[in-house]
């Protein structure tokens, strides 16, 4: 999960990262108390999950709690690469001596942590790595000795951060590193993390991605899930722990295990092609064991979605059974009702097949058509799709 | 021959009391797979019934080795529980550490990596979240369905188990030498290029499938080792063209970030190391049918 830039600082500052004081409005008025209360110039920062802010407007000085109000107005609401602005960040302005960037992530060719580092700090990171790749430290971290304060003055050192501040910074890169081990990130990423002219280290900025595998240790971290901005259909999935992507596409899929139904997105994507540009509607990974409830949840939410015109599941029946599939399909078709209304193109392959096969001919349901292979399946629900459309 | 596993493997299951481990021991049973015991400190000294076969649990996995010369074991244990367990598999200088188990929190793995890493590298880790490996008609190490194929010339490494269990089916009459789940996570122990290099040299293995999928830098990393060291015909597949970038697609480790990890890199990485790269599973499954004729 991703962290609004608010939320990533909180996280820091509860690990003793020197941060900015500031709160969150999601109204003008409140961005108004926030900069009367500050009593000073301060910046209005657009919170959304997307970079370029700054070059979208979305980020604003205001000397006054009147132009604060004025300024909150105006980015409220700013659609920035499609996130639609629902909070700003009020927060003082900053004197600013120097930019440096700095960030903790994994390594995943090398199956460890890394830390990347720059005195040029400030602009876009991707831009420096390929432009000036001598001005990016990149020092590998091992996951087990961590980050103490002689590794964190090696990587400040690489970093080339200048040595007046040196031991600040690093001193600061040890916080940030019990921010990334103590929170279970991926990625914790400060840019700019400033030096002010009083040499203090802040994080002006923050970025962090957390580990939901390890949300079995930090109960605390449901709370930060923005559901306002979460697809409803997603949501609604989640509630049913089905693993649900909402795409923008007309055929709805249902599949199991993450590798087949990803194939089963391009493979319709492809036979789409022939068929008038339909695309896939969904990813939904049912899993190993596919029972009539998960089949009936997942055909819920999928059927939910208004822009599909019609359905195809895809299972190859590994450990599952097809004809528990097959029976899933069916009774799910029985909880749904008249809910179902859209065609269903099924392909079944695998573990006791032919009984699965033998279960959907012999329920014969008018919405469901049962196809030998993937490939023809795709072609098949793509077509429906495409006259349904 | 075959890889990692083979008829003589001796098989310990940590988590064998519980749900899925039970389970999937009996299927591994059926299989043919020597399975010499389990792992439960809290069921130590008991026996644990499983279709009529008795296996004794032990209460930790080095008094398992010398009590039986295990040298594999396949690990069922909650994503909780996980880390110590691996750990426990490595410390006992366990051959072959099978992660069967799925929602291990990436630090937890990179932290039994490094674990590994310092003390020798004296166990190879398969997985997390991975379905395990098969040795058709000697050894069954995992969840991977035993009956879909028999033993054949073809190696498989893959990202994915159901594409695993698609792609063996696609060419159950060729048959496999080994067919290797790595597994989806963003950090796993035994990579394609591990793989690939062990099916190099095995010498029953004439053909290599490869299938990979969306995030990192694997099967672009695989292709440079390809290119360089492999003389053995591979095949590839990528699946996740259609994946929009940042959202995670079912595996923890399946996500285009930016403009890195995207299934186009990928296949043109292996096309420019002579790779033959399949559209679908079926086009791939042709495409290997085609060159194994020809080799």
């Amino acid at each position: 999960m991703d962290l609004y830039e608010y939320q990533a600082k909180d996280l820091f500052a509860a690990h003793d990262v020197p941060v900015l004081p500031g709160d969150v409005a999601d109204t003008p008025e409140k961005a108004r108390e926030i900069a009367a209360r500050l009593g000073q110039t301060v910046v209005i920062k657009a919170q959304v999950k997307t970079g370029g802010r700054g070059k979208a407007g979305g980020v604003k000085l205001a000397d006054t709690p009147d132009d604060a109000q004025a300024k909150a107005e105006n980015i409220l609401g700013l659609d920035i690469k499609g996130h639609i602005t629902r909070r700003v960040l009020v927060t003082p302005a900053s004197d600013i001596a120097e930019e440096y960037y700095f960030s903790f992530l994994l390594d995943r060719a090398n199956r460890t942590f890394l830390a990347m580092a720059s005195a040029e700090g400030g602009m876009d990171i991707e831009q420096l790595a390929v432009e000036r790749p001598d001005a990016l430290a990149k020092v590998p971290v091992d996951a087990i000795a961590g980050v103490d304060i002689a590794k964190a003055r090696e990587i400040a050192v690489a970093a080339r951060i200048p040595a007046e501040v040196a031991e600040k910074a690093a001193e600061v890169i040890v916080k940030l590193w019990d921010t990334f081990v103590g929170e279970d990130a991926t990625l914790v990423e400060v840019n700019p993390l400033v030096r002010d002219p009083q040499d203090n280290i802040i994080a002006l900025d923050g970025k962090v991605t957390l580990d939901g595998n390890a949300d079995f240790r930090h109960p605390a971290h449901a709370d930060l899930v923005d559901k306002d901005a979460e697809n409803p259909l997603e949501a609604a999935a989640k509630e049913k722990d089905l693993n649900y992507v909402k795409l923008d596409g007309e055929v709805g899929i249902i599949g199991n295990g993450a590798g087949l139904v990803m194939s089963t997105l391009d493979v319709v994507a492809y036979a789409g092609e022939k068929h008038g540009g339909v695309k896939p509607a969904n990813f939904l990974d049912i899993g190993g064991g596919a029972s009539a409830e998960v089949m009936a949840n997942g055909l819920h939410i999928i059927l939910g979605d208004a822009d599909v015109k019609s359905v195809f599941v895809n299972v190859f029946g590994g450990i599952t059974a097809c004809d528990a599939v097959a029976n899933g399909i069916v009774k799910a078709l029985e909880i749904l009702g008249d809910e179902a209304t859209k065609p269903l193109v099924v392909r079944l392959d695998g573990n006791n097949v032919d009984e699965g096969r033998r279960i959907l001919a012999e329920a014969n349901h008018p919405l469901v058509t049962v196809v030998d292979t993937m490939d023809n399946a795709a072609d098949k629900a793509a077509e429906l799709a495409a006259a349904g459309a | 021959m075959a890889i990692f596993l083979t008829e003589n493997s001796k098989v310990i299951v940590q988590g064998m009391t519980g749900a899925e481990g039970t389970k999937h021991t009996s299927r591994m049973l059926k299989s043919g797979t020597q399975i010499v015991g389990g792992v439960n400190p809290r069921k130590a000294g008991t026996t644990a019934d499983i279709d009529g076969t008795s296996l004794p649990v032990f209460g930790t996995v080095a008094e398992a080795m010398a009590e039986t010369g295990a040298d594999v074991t396949v690990i069922f244990v909650p994503p909780k529980f996980a880390k110590d367990a691996v750990i426990e598999a490595i410390d006992a200088g366990i051959g072959l550490a099978v992660v069967i188990t799925e929602g291990i929190p990436v630090h937890d793995t990179a932290y039994f990596w490094a674990h590994a890493v310092a003390t020798g590298n004296k166990t190879r880790i398969i997985g997390p979240n991975c379905p395990g490996l098969i040795s058709p008609g000697k050894s069954n190490a995992g969840i991977i369905p035993a009956d879909i194929t028999g033993p054949g010339k073809i190696g498989l490494v893959s990202k994915s188990g159901t594409l695993t269990y698609q792609m063996m089916y696609e060419l159950r009459d060729i048959g496999f030498s080994s067919a290797v789940g790595i597994g989806g996570d963003p950090i796993i122990g035994t990579t394609h290029i591990d793989a690939l290099a062990a099916f190099e040299a095995d010498p029953e293995t004439e053909l290599i499938v490869m299938i990979g999928e969306i995030g990192g830098d694997a099967e672009e990393r695989a292709a440079a080792y390809i290119k360089e060291n492999v003389t053995k015909p591979v095949v590839g597949y990528v699946a996740g063209f259609t994946a929009p970038e940042g959202k995670t697609m079912g595996h923890a480790g399946a996500i285009v970030s930016g403009s890195a990890g995207t299934a186009q890199a990928k296949k043109e990485a292996l096309e420019a190391a002579g790779v033959k790269v399949g559209k679908t599973p079926s086009e791939t499954a042709a495409l290997a049918r085609e060159l194994f004729a020809a080799r």
